[in-house]
């Protein structure tokens, strides 16, 4: 399935904005993402292996999060899964 | 350096007047070069962050996906995001750092006195991730060919 990469990331693909890996899972398809380009894995997991707090993973337009099954949710070669980490911040903190 | 065209420029410092007094937000779509990025294009996002949006800002994760999906089909890239600081200096605050993840992009922040527009800077994240990341000061370079065209 495609993978879209967002712009920050793309320095660990080789410059591809949309990769395409295997996978029957979520979770499958992000593994053999990271083993195609290993360079990402720090990027996109802790080092627990859980994936980075502001690092969004959508199936289509559902955040894996918020999915029942979350990373075990089943990915069909149609499917597109988007990485896209947050964007937030705001002025004083103090006021 | 960031160059972006007149109207881009002003669109953006209007958008900070118009949620006054309330924080802004939006997306750079254009093309990443050696010289730095150059804006083809802004989209209005909303701010998520309705429990303090006079000091903070968020664009929701799907609103983002889309932006990017629009941006796939028009041939640019996310090359960076603006937000507006009501009455505080056009500077990037602890919090704007700690929530950066976009290396490469720049950071377009304006300060909104009073409900106008005053500084608009832009700030450049860079480093290889978290534990080197910084915002350096970038540049703006507004368009002059583009000014003219639009003015004709």
């Amino acid at each position: 399935m495609n993978i879209h990469i967002p712009t920050p990331l793309r320095a660990y693909t080789g410059g591809e904005q949309t990769v395409n890996v295997p996978g029957a899972t979520v979770e499958e398809v992000l593994q053999q993402l990271t083993g195609a380009y290993p360079e990402l894995k720090q990027h996109l997991f802790t080092g627990e292996g859980k994936l980075r707090s502001f690092v969004n993973v959508y199936l289509n337009d559902d955040d894996i999060r918020y999915l029942p099954q979350k990373e075990a949710t089943p990915a069909a070669e149609s499917d597109e899964l988007t990485i896209i980490p947050s964007i937030a911040g705001g002025g004083c903190p103090s006021r | 350096m960031l160059t972006l065209s007149l109207s881009e420029y002003e669109g953006l410092r209007a958008h900070g007047e118009e949620t006054y007094p309330q924080e802004c937000c939006g997306v750079l779509l254009g093309n990443a070069a050696p010289e730095g990025n150059r804006v083809l294009q802004t989209v209005r996002a909303g701010n998520a962050r309705t429990d303090s949006a006079h000091n903070r800002y968020n664009i929701a994760p799907e609103e983002l996906v889309r932006i990017q999906r629009q941006a796939r089909k028009l041939g640019l890239d996310i090359v960076g995001f603006y937000h507006s600081h009501p009455d505080h200096p056009a500077m990037w605050s602890s919090t704007d750092f700690a929530e950066a993840h976009w290396v490469g992009c720049s950071y377009v922040i304006t300060s909104v006195e009073k409900g106008s527009a005053k500084i608009t800077n832009s700030f450049l994240l860079t480093g290889t991730g978290e534990d080197d990341k910084k915002f350096i000061d970038e540049p703006v370079e507004i368009e002059m060919r583009a000014m003219q065209q639009e003015r004709a």
